[in-house]
């Protein structure tokens, strides 16, 4: 999101939902849609329905491919050589939007240069995608003034997380494909309110609103508005809380309905982290594996169990109603912050959470027009300036904030960790249809349990067959940094040479293995790619 | 613009508009069962058969195309005759037990039954019957209630792209069934569920949890993913019993199995209930006030010996936007750090 809000000035998907059932060309890359985003999906069929082309480039025959016109199979981590050599057989065929490219970009000469020698057969040897693909792709994308691209963590959780979305936004500014109705760049949230964190400014360099903490006239305003000093330095990010934990400069931890302990990479580094911790506080719903090693532990409420907003995947605002009310002593997260904000001397005291909304739009104006009471209707996509805008569906429809945005030359880099001799395997994470995310939810639901409670790894056919084992067999999966034992399902949905696991399942945690390597910029860690060993129990 | 006669009303609808979308736009009721406005028509309950003027017979109003100067009528007497036969014939074959149906109140074929006034059974005679039922854990297919209208059929072809289901046999034989009988293996994102207009198809978690009567229903986000799907939470003594989506929001009241099925961690006997204290490794229940006292005097003595900066926070995409902006002033404000950050990047 850093990386596409440095480009084009905004951190989101820059396009709607609703957009999709319009577009010709719909190019997944790093997104296993059809289960992370059903609904989303559902649109895409409708698009397909009518006729529209899908490209889907992922290492994994993700559910969808059986829908999709072309499947690009590139390695794990090879994004970059790949969505390279489309931009220059685009730019090779002169199916390049020139008008646009003049009128609204910069840097386009530099960037082709960078491109000369991304050609089809270069990138082959990369990425083992063939040539004719490549081209069959780029005719596809590049050749169409409606062509939308969404990703997801599978084009983000790299080392070189932050150079994939570089490619990804070349790719849509050399077509023309932003800015205009049925196009744009789509990263898709994977998780309800993942915008609306970030929009409220749940982040370690900018308040509220992306606002540079590190302005001083920023810093200033929210002096003004909140009436105390603050700090004009830059904070540290969540992947780099836990080091600096072990380091001992991070004494206390205060954890708000997060499970760290199974989401980050390397998890006896996290677990080795928030033991280092002076004071771990942790508010959640349940006892996760992350509240237990907390020193207090404060109950709070779920969805159902209060007021206020998610902003999802395409920045839509919308209300949350109360339904049920909490278990036992269980509180509001926003009752608990506030008394405690109390005992620290700094008294924080909201009617509603529709006054904490009317606060966030005083100081941020993409929200100033939208208040709970407009949201009792329907939800509303931000910007929204005024009281009655409407909304905005999809962005930089007037130009790009910064004027021109810019075309970045980025080269291949290998991850961080590829297979060798010892650990020959590339192990990618993620999720599947059914579990979600660490599961402390979905893994309290009896028929999703029943259906799909069993952790497992993906092995393709052919490794299988190598190193003896059939589907169902219970195999030992080890990594430089952990091992996990689990059962093998054999199948062709991974190539040769990758294993997949799901990170949902606390028995055989994923983020065992995975390597915490981070993305310079970014910070992300690189989940998608890590070496392992398979053996069989 | 195409101008007809629909029970002697003038009507004016798009050229590409079925007779059935014209009466129903011009606010006149036609009955129907297997008809979604979301799927394709294909005539097969007979329910919407109406007359049109120059036409012998009468005709099913979801596949006909308007035309210029038509006449329709819906309801003659002899149209309600061929309606009730239709029922008569349907509940021929449908198990008579409303009184234990999760369905009853909100099924359509009840309700066409009690529109029409159909209480006797004029054609007694072999029957359908099921006796396995279907392992899956989240949908129940009792097929006794099964008209096979074909929506569920539809909608997984349609809309989800999956087609785990189909019609098998023929005739009197005919059911809609998975691949060689097996029980259901599919995304389970109950879309059939959603679309069935009788109680063939509902979630195994409804089951004995309330039907209509004294439920609230609260429209509200589901929790999951970053789609933001509009969700209807149906609340009873305070406890979710069912989850569904309404064909009027955005999501076109399309869910998945997370949403429509992943409720119960709600009301999980796991929930924390309590603050918790770790003391000599163990976990304490203490008061809200022991708690959050505790809380602040350590975060305050750490500030003090090792400044704002020796203290994090990790906000949450889960919460709502209100309660992260509140947590980062907290962190800001009454810390004095910048060190507030959420798994964004996770």
């Amino acid at each position: 999101m850093a990386s596409l809000a440095t480009i084009f000035g905004s951190g989101a998907m820059t396009n709607s939902i609703r957009e999709i059932e319009g577009m010709d060309v719909i190019f997944i890359i790093g997104s296993n849609t059809k289960e992370t985003h059903p609904v989303i999906a559902n649109k895409m069929l409708k698009a397909l329905r009518r006729g529209a082309k899908m490209i889907i480039a992922d290492p994994r025959r993700v559910p969808l491919v059986k829908a999709a016109d072309l499947h690009l199979r590139l390695r794990p981590g090879t994004d970059v050589a790949l969505l390279n050599s489309i931009a220059h057989v685009i730019i090779k065929e002169g199916i390049h939007d020139a008008e646009f490219i003049a009128d609204r970009t910069e840097g386009f000469e530099k960037w082709k240069k960078s491109l000369t020698r991304f050609t089809p057969q270069y990138a082959e040897k990369i990425t083992g995608v063939p040539p004719k693909d490549i081209i069959r792709a780029a005719r596809l994308y590049g050749g169409s003034r409606r062509a939308g691209i969404f990703y997801t963590m599978g084009i983000t959780q790299h080392t070189h997380g932050t150079d994939n979305v570089n490619t990804v936004a070349n790719l849509a500014m050399v077509s023309g494909n932003i800015g205009r109705e049925y196009t744009g760049v789509s990263p898709l949230r994977g998780q309800n309110n993942v915008q609306g964190a970030c929009d409220a400014g749940a982040l370690p360099n900018v308040y509220p609103g992306y606002q540079m903490v590190s302005f001083p006239l920023v810093k200033k305003k929210f002096e003004e508005a909140w009436g105390t000093s603050l700090s004009g330095k830059e904070g540290l990010k969540a992947t780099e809380m836990m080091p600096a934990a072990i380091k001992g400069k991070l004494k206390a931890l205060y954890i708000m309905g997060e499970n760290p302990v199974l989401s980050d990479p390397n998890m006896n580094h996290t677990v080795k982290a928030l033991e280092s911790l002076d004071l771990l506080v942790v508010q959640d719903i349940f006892l996760t594996e992350t509240a237990k090693l907390a020193d207090v532990v404060l109950p709070a409420t779920c969805f159902a169990e209060k007021s206020g907003t998610f902003i999802n995947t395409e920045r839509k605002v919308q209300l949350v109603r109360k339904a049920v009310v909490p278990p036992g002593d269980a509180r509001e997260d926003k009752w608990i912050i506030s008394e405690l904000s109390k005992r620290m001397g700094y008294p924080m005291d909201y009617e509603s959470s529709s006054e904490i909304f009317k606060e966030l739009g005083e100081l941020w104006p993409a929200l100033a027009g939208i208040t709970h009471e407009r949201l009792r209707k329907r939800g509303i996509q931000w910007p929204c300036p005024t009281k009655d805008h409407p909304g905005t569906e999809y962005l930089y429809r007037a130009g790009f904030p910064r004027g021109k945005s810019s075309f970045t030359p980025v080269q291949y880099k290998p991850s961080a960790e590829l297979a060798d001799k010892k650990y020959p395997f590339v192990l990618t994470t993620g999720r599947n249809l059914f579990q979600y995310h660490t599961g402390s939810m979905t893994r309290r639901v009896e028929p999703i349990e029943v259906h799909a409670g069993e952790p497992y790894v993906e092995i393709n056919t052919n490794d299988a067959d190598k190193i003896d084992i059939a589907n169902g067999d219970m195999v030992s999966i080890l990594s430089r940094r952990g091992r996990i034992d689990a059962k093998a399902r054999v199948s062709e949905i991974v190539p040769a040479g990758m294993v997949f696991v799901p990170m949902h399942y606390h028995e055989a945690a994923a983020n065992l293995l995975t390597n915490d390597a981070l993305d310079a910029h970014a910070k992300t860690p690189e989940f998608k790619v890590c070496a392992v060993r398979i053996k069989k129990k | 613009m195409i101008n007809l006669t629909i029970d002697g009303k003038n009507v004016i609808a798009g050229k590409d508009m079925t007779v059935l979308d014209a009466a129903r736009r011009a606010g006149i009721s036609i009955p129907t069962l297997c008809h979604h406005p979301k799927l394709t028509s294909f005539g097969g309950c007979r329910l919407c058969l109406v007359e049109i003027e120059g036409i012998p017979r009468p005709v099913t109003s979801c596949t006909t195309l308007v035309g210029e100067n038509m006449v329709v009528k819906t309801s003659t007497p002899h149209i309600v005759e061929l309606r009730k036969t239709i029922l008569e014939l349907l509940l021929s074959d449908h198990p008579n037990d409303c009184m234990v149906c999760e369905k009853a109140g909100d099924c359509t074929l009840q309700d066409l039954a009690y529109y029409y006034g159909i209480s006797e059974n004029p054609y007694e005679g072999e029957r359908r019957t099921y006796e396995t039922r279907d392992g899956n854990p989240f949908i129940e297919r009792d097929m006794e209630k099964c008209i096979l209208c074909s929506r569920c059929v539809k909608v997984c072809d349609e809309v989800q792209g999956v087609g785990a289901i189909d019609f098998a046999y023929r005739g009197f034989q005919s059911k809609i069934c998975p691949p060689f009988e097996r029980d259901l293996d599919c995304e389970f994102c109950g879309q059939c569920v959603a679309v069935c207009p009788t109680g063939a198809l509902t979630g195994k978690l409804w089951a004995h949890k309330g039907r209509q009567k004294n439920v609230n229903k609260v429209d509200t986000v589901c929790t999951y993913c970053g789609t933001g799907c509009n969700l209807t939470l149906h609340v009873k003594n305070n406890d979710i019993i069912r989850v569904d989506s309404a064909m009027s929001t955005w999501n076109e009241g399309w869910l998945c199995a997370k949403g429509r099925f992943g409720y119960s961690f709600v009301s999980s006997p796991d929930r924390l209930k309590t603050p918790l204290i770790k003391k000599r490794g163990k976990f304490k229940e203490v008061s809200w006030d022991e708690a959050l006292d505790f809380t602040a005097s350590k975060l305050k003595n750490i500030i003090k010996k090792h400044g704002a900066d020796s203290v994090g926070g990790l906000s949450s995409a889960r919460c709502t936007t209100e309660e992260n902006y509140l947590f980062q002033k907290f962190i800001r404000a009454a810390v004095g750090t910048n060190n507030v950050d959420h798994c964004a990047r996770l």
